[in-house]
């Protein structure tokens, strides 16, 4: 980080004259940012491992399962720029998660209220 | 993710704007932003469909798993946590160089860049080379599903090795055959997973020629960013991979 170089986008978007486009500014993530969050990936991993040795119960699997959101969270949001980026991503992202939700959602709901269940 | 040259018919779009279209900008965008914000989004759309996609796969497994539990369990066991847990390290490190390059690439920084991406590359494979010890072992105990499954080390857990050091008990014969529904899932899981990292690895070595040829370090860096969104989306993957299938129950029975 010695240098500082021009952003990509600085000489890009000094021509948005149109003005009624809603237009994102590029954010560049910093590599200390980066190392913040790598360092966390590797503390959850580790984490990840040590609790799937102790004995929780029921705790186990959603010990195991926060984790790993809070993992994927991390990556989104900051290798994968979604906090700087657009309203119109982050919607997208949402969305994503919401239909994802609703697939694991109303087909557990399925199996879980059928008779011939082994729930 | 196209970043190919377009040519521009320079003179009355440039009056008409006027303002130099970069070499990059496809006509039927206004503005620079506004093509990245159509391509980022793009980018998206597309991951939101494996999302998708391996959703389904994470839900067959969620039932399967509450239905055949201690099945899942014994299958588990099999599985080698020391190589499941370097495998997710060089995923992990691998995501970070990935992030860095498309720092490098943002800032104009050439040989870093090439550096970044070639180190993802190398990380790649050997996540795909550790995957392959651990397929060759599943095969030599015959535990990919199909003609020649073993029920062995689930019947008579004492004779097996990895079924030993958990504590395994001798399972009723109608469990120990839903072990080949946990390895069912496991190969296709896991092997839809690097079928990904295969694509990738492929795409990274066209990037490294690219960028070394100065591709993406002349401030057009779309196709590096979105390859880092599907590199990093990969890595999600199996952050979740990891755990639901290596670490269902290692502690004591």
């Amino acid at each position: 980080m010695s240098q500082h170089h021009e952003p990509v986008e600085a000489r890009m978007n000094d021509h948005d004259s149109q003005g009624n486009l809603e237009e994102h500014e590029h954010h560049i993530v910093s590599p200390v940012v980066y190392l913040i969050i790598f360092a966390a990936l590797l503390v959850g991993t580790a984490l990840t491992v040590f609790a799937s040795y102790l004995e929780l119960g029921i705790l186990n699997p959603i010990l195991a399962i926060a984790i790993a959101v809070v993992k994927a969270t991390l990556v989104v949001l900051f290798f994968m720029h979604v906090k700087y980026s657009s309203k119109l991503t982050k919607l997208t992202v949402g969305a994503g998660m919401f239909t994802f939700l609703i697939l694991i959602g109303m087909t557990l709901s399925d199996y879980i209220s059928r008779a011939w269940g082994r729930w | 993710m196209s970043d190919s040259p377009v040519l521009v018919h320079h003179g009355e779009v440039e009056i008409a704007h006027e303002h130099p279209h970069l070499p990059y900008q496809r006509h039927h965008f206004e503005t620079m932003a506004q093509q990245n914000d159509a391509t980022n989004f793009a980018m998206w759309l597309f991951l939101l469909t494996e999302i998708m996609f391996f959703g389904g796969l994470f839900t067959a497994y969620l039932i399967y798993r509450n239905w055949y539990y201690p099945a899942f369990v014994a299958g588990s066991h099999q599985l080698n946590v020391i190589w499941g847990g370097i495998n997710t390290l060089v995923l992990i490190t691998s995501s970070f160089t990935m992030a860095m390059g498309v720092w490098c690439a943002e800032t104009r920084r050439q040989s870093q860049l090439v550096l970044c991406l070639v180190l993802t590359f190398i990380l790649g494979l050997g996540f795909l080379g550790i995957k392959t010890i651990e397929y060759k072992e599943k095969i030599e105990k015959h535990h990919v599903p199909g003609f020649h499954y073993s029920l062995q080390s689930f019947l008579n857990p004492d004779s097996d090795k990895e079924a030993k050091a958990a504590g395994d008990k001798p399972m009723a014969l109608d469990m120990a055959r839903h072990t080949e529904v946990y390895f069912s899932l496991y190969f296709a899981m896991t092997g839809m997973h690097a079928l990904h990292m295969i694509i990738g690895i492929g795409i990274l070595g066209f990037m490294i020629l690219r960028a070394r040829a100065g591709g993406y370090t002349t401030g057009h860096i779309t196709f590096v960013e979105n390859f880092g969104l599907y590199w990093h989306f990969v890595d999600i993957v199996w952050i979740f991979l990891f755990p639901l299938l290596y670490l269902i129950s290692r502690h004591a029975q």
